[in-house]
């Protein structure tokens, strides 16, 4: 398994291999099925919409609709203009979304298609929308498609008509329905009214019935995303995936911002219940105290077979930040944590967070890839690898234990369907941890050591 | 049948109802070819299931090539999807190198769309030269590159002389052509025109190559363990598990077998003109269609040796598998199929489906063209369209130094009424009357025909897979075999058959309508507290 990739690190100023991030239209496509009774449109040429609506596909294990203008070598040379135009009359007449959210690709935006002024042009059916943002493959990740894509539905569609609706606004970011449906379990928990934008629980995690819905019950509504710009606070949970969005509503409907840590681990969900509950005077239900408790339980029951273990984590950058505040939690020790998203503001606050727990000697690295990743491995081993499922050739190679975190998870089921997020979601991991690693140990442990309890 | 296909149509707005009914054809008569409209543009906003020219062209036929690095040139989606997400497997067969775990990209960014990529390709180049010293490179163009002009031509001619091995530029540009098609074409022009007839090996006797045979699941090796059981040697596989070093002598085998028609028809063609190999289009999907195959084989070589040995394993074949197939049939036997494939799959497994019973009473291509559908005899009423004429076709002459006569025209000519010589007949000629056949079949389509003809399963990709399993209708990939496989040849044959018949029998499907729906559920209320209330 990976046999050509040498021990040796040499610096590699132009070749990528085996990214740890992909292009922003996927973001933006997700971002969009997190609205309800919308149509995801990808304007450019068709391979990159079939190419996202087969990774989400792979990832959720249900359907994923979106649209394409399908440009031919004639559009890609003289615009694209006419064939959004011809797209966004056939959607509606043959579809009928509520809406069409449009994201861009590296060929409409390197031919330069104005979408603003074709999306003026196009027939609209009344009480519809089409709303656009601008996501070039050549800038960022998959996560700057996603915020692309949030700003944008506040850009088109959020209104501050002077009433509030004493809501909070919450972006969860880039992460999964399982996630987005226990943070709202969260919310709930404290009996808040609240906005999530986007939410693709319900949308991507539909349940079987026996009939396919083309635009299935979840999703944030028009009317809330309009609503959003009558909230008193937004939370953006996670900067990368959720500040552009926040920022835009406080500065075009006046809503202030906090920008948090995406609530995985202990840290950033206190933070979130303790920036909730200040925010509202609200208390913190015992229920929700007596999971902290359990998970409090676990770290301790489970503490002595984590313990200053390495980890080596990668994946997107503000889910990565989470996961290496809570294996610092742990006891465990982030050797290597890399993203493939670029942006310098990932390494200060991963760097700040090992200073604080006093960690030395690891590698902080963004716009960074799995082969060099891989490469450090050899060097200096670890004893947990953490990453979505292209990680699991690297844990093959070196024998390492593994657990499928982020996106996108190609070969396992229902991860959808659980958080990562909230005290749940940190119970679960901290399961999942302890499960690679004890089956390692059950694997590779001499006969005479094999433990009946662990 | 007609007057149900234009109401399913009704809703489309006129200029697309005007344009879909040409793709859509209803077989009236058993033995009527009736012509079709295929390899056009795509309707934009109709959801097709096409993807692009860079993903036939590297994503299927270079992507599978195990020993060469593939640079994709453009920004990094392109090369993360087609990142293992094809089921071409390939193995590693000692002190040889098997790039298919990489992904390889120039992972473009804004500076080199405004400046040009072509300094970063070049460094790209020299560092896969320096980490991994590969016998030979291809540069993938994506949708950017031709429009910013990056000339991945000069680049790769200019390293080629640098690092003295081949470097092969091919321009894929996902605008080009109207689908994957296009990428076939490209990518099988320069493997002609490079690589085919540059290598000196000594054939042995009874050498045949495997065109348009990709490995999906291990179908290639299982198709490999029969042939080389009968006595065959197998040159080169195009390129499933294949190899830059087994491509390059190509041109030494005495005939192609072709599978995929449609990506690989071209290189076929080519390499009788240039050569004088004749090509045979194969199936060896199907037990039937297998052991078919193989009859036209041994008969193209007419030695009775090879006829013989053919019989012989055909017989033993048969017997691991009979009894188990046997059993599956009586599973499925009287089932309907709706198959919506790429460009041959389609036709193909209609033929294993037909070994267990099952019609197929509807299919369809993403990209296929005319000739796909309806036979190569209609290639010259053909006409290329403005969307299709700017892929350059090439010309190959005589080889006066390789050019074999392999067959006597006398026997050339008897042989191609025995057997499918340098000929596709098309899939609706194995089509049942009344079938429906939909070139480039949409969402709106996928649903509208599941709802009216309601087939009991659905063999497509991915994208359409969930949508008809909601829909309450077993849903098969064959394009990824849904992690499964060999589905080829014999084995591949009853691997197919079980994992229909366990889609089929899965106990889950009773669960779909939870118990209080049927059931009445007025006994034991909780009047009480209703009351109370």
């Amino acid at each position: 398994m990976l046999n050509l990739t040498p021990k040796e690190v040499s610096q590699r100023s132009a070749l990528r291999i085996n990214p740890a991030k992909t292009c922003q239209p996927i973001g933006a496509m997700y971002a969009a099925l997190g609205i309800h009774k919308c149509l995801p449109h990808s304007h450019g040429s068709q391979g990159c919409c079939s190419y996202h609506r087969m990774q989400l596909t792979r990832h959720f294990k249900d359907p994923v609709m979106a649209s394409t203008s399908s440009f031919t070598e004639g559009a890609s040379v003289f615009g694209g203009g006419s064939n959004l135009k011809t797209a966004i009359k056939n959607i509606f007449t043959i579809y009928d979304p509520e809406i069409i959210a449009v994201h861009t690709t590296c060929l409409s935006e390197t031919i330069g298609d104005d979408l603003k002024t074709i999306i003026l042009q196009s027939e609209v059916p009344e009480g519809k929308f089409v709303i656009h943002a601008n996501t070039p493959s050549y800038v960022g990740s998959h996560i700057t498609g996603f915020s692309g894509m949030v700003k944008g539905m506040v850009d088109y569609l959020s209104v501050n008509s002077g009433k509030p609706n004493g809501k909070i606004t919450v972006i969860p970011g880039f992460i999964s329905p399982g996630d987005m449906k226990e943070i709202k379990r969260l919310l709930l928990s404290m009996g808040l009214s609240f906005i999530m934008l986007p939410d693709t629980s319900g949308v991507l995690d539909s349940p079987m019935t026996g009939e396919f819905n083309m635009y299935p019950k979840g999703g944030t509504k028009i009317e809330e995303i309009v609503d959003a710009g009558n909230s008193y606070h937004t939370l953006a949970l996670g900067k990368f995936a959720s500040a552009a969005g926040a920022i835009s509503l406080e500065k075009k409907c006046k809503v202030p911002l906090s920008v948090l840590r995406t609530p995985i681990g202990i840290d950033a969900t206190d933070q979130f219940l303790m920036a909730l509950s200040k925010l509202t005077g609200k208390d913190i239900p015992d229920y929700i105290e007596e999971e902290r408790g359990q998970l409090v339980d676990l770290m301790l029951d489970s503490h002595h077979y984590l313990h200053d273990k390495k980890v080596a984590i990668f994946g997107d950058p503000d889910t990565v930040t989470a996961m290496t505040e809570f294996v610092l939690s742990l006891g465990m020790i982030p050797k290597y944590v890399l993203t493939g998203t670029p942006g310098d503001g990932f390494n200060a606050e991963v760097e700040e967070m090992l200073k604080n727990a006093g960690v030395k000697g690891s590698t902080v690295k963004n716009a960074g890839d799995l082969f060099e990743l891989h490469q450090w491995m050899k060097n200096e081993p670890v004893d947990l690898l953490m990453g979505n499922t292209h990680g699991k050739y690297v844990a093959r190679a070196e024998n390492v234990p593994f657990v499928r975190f982020g996106f996108p998870i190609l070969d396992r089921y229902a991860h959808h369907y659980l958080p990562a997020t909230g005290y749940m979601g940190a119970i679960r991991l901290v399961e999942m941890i302890t499960n690679a690693i004890l089956d390692k140990m059950d694997r590779e442990c001499a006969e005479e050591d094999f433990e009946l309890v662990m | 049948m007609k007057k149900v296909v234009e109401r399913a149509l009704e809703k489309y707005p006129a200029k697309v109802f005007k344009s879909r009914k040409e793709h859509i054809i209803i077989k009236e008569n058993e033995d009527e070819v009736p012509e079709i409209t295929a390899n056009t543009r795509t309707i934009p906003g109709i959801i097709t299931n096409r993807g692009c020219c860079y993903a036939g062209c590297k994503g299927v036929v270079l992507g599978p090539i195990k020993d060469m690095v593939h640079i994709v040139h453009g920004p990094i989606g392109c090369s993360y999807y087609a990142w293992g997400t094809r089921r071409n497997k390939a193995k590693v067969i000692d002190g040889e190198k098997n790039f298919l775990e990489y992904c390889f990209s120039t992972d473009m960014q804004e500076s080199d769309i405004v400046f040009g990529g072509e300094k970063k390709l070049r460094q790209a180049i020299k560092e896969a030269v320096e980490l991994f010293n590969p016998k030979a490179i291809t540069i993938s163009a994506t949708c950017p590159v031709g429009l910013i002009g990056d000339d991945i031509n000069a680049v790769a001619a200019e390293a080629q002389k640098l690092y003295g091995i081949q470097v092969l530029a091919f321009s894929c540009e996902g605008y080009k052509g109207v689908s994957q098609s296009a990428g076939h074409h490209i990518a099988n022009n320069n493997l002609m025109k490079h690589v085919i007839g540059i290598g000196d090996m000594k054939p042995k006797k009874y050498s045949i190559n495997i065109l348009g045979e990709y490995n999906i699941g291990g179908d290639g090796w299982e198709i490999k363990r029969v042939l080389d059981k009968i006595g065959y040697n197998i040159i080169a596989i195009m390129t499933g598990d294949g190899s830059y070093e087994d491509i390059k002598n190509a041109h030494k085998a005495d005939v192609n077998l072709v599978q995929c028609h449609r990506s690989i028809n071209y290189i076929a063609e080519m390499i009788e003109t240039k050569y004088g190999i004749p090509w045979i289009k194969a199936n060896f999907i199907g037990v039937k269609s297998t052991i078919e195959t193989l009859r036209y084989l041994a008969n193209y070589f007419g030695d009775d040796m090879l006829i013989e040995k053919t019989e012989e394993v055909i017989k033993e074949e048969l017997a691991d598998i009979e009894g188990q197939m046997e059993y599956y049939k009586e599973k499925l036997q009287g089932r309907t199929a709706f198959l919506y494939v790429g460009g041959s799959r389609s036709h193909h497994y209609q033929e294993l489906l037909k070994d267990l019973g099952v019609e197929t009473i509807i299919s369809g291509y993403e990209f296929a063209h005319r000739d796909d559908y309806e036979g190569r005899e209609v290639i010259s009423t053909i006409k290329t369209d403005a969307d299709n004429k700017n892929i350059e076709e090439i010309k190959v002459e005589k080889d006066e130094k390789n050019y074999r006569v392999i067959l006597s025209k006398e026997r050339y000519e008897k042989l191609k009424k025995e057997i499918p010589l340098s000929y596709y007949g098309g899939i609706i000629k194995a089509m049942n009357k009344n079938s429906v056949i939909i070139d480039d079949l949409n969402h709106y389509e996928t649903e509208e025909f599941i709802k009216i003809l309601k087939p009991d399963m659905f063999f497509s990709g991915i994208k359409d897979k969930y949508v008809v399993q909601k829909m309450g209708v077993m849903s098969k990939q064959l394009h990824s075999y849904d992690y499964s496989g060999p589905y080829a040849g014999f084995k591949g044959a009853l691997v197919f058959a079980r994992d229909v018949a366990a889609g089929v029998y899965t106990p889950a499907w009773k669960y779909v309508t939870p118990p209080w729906k049927t059931e009445p559920m007025i006994e034991g209320t909780l009047e009480e507290e209703g009351e109370a209330c």
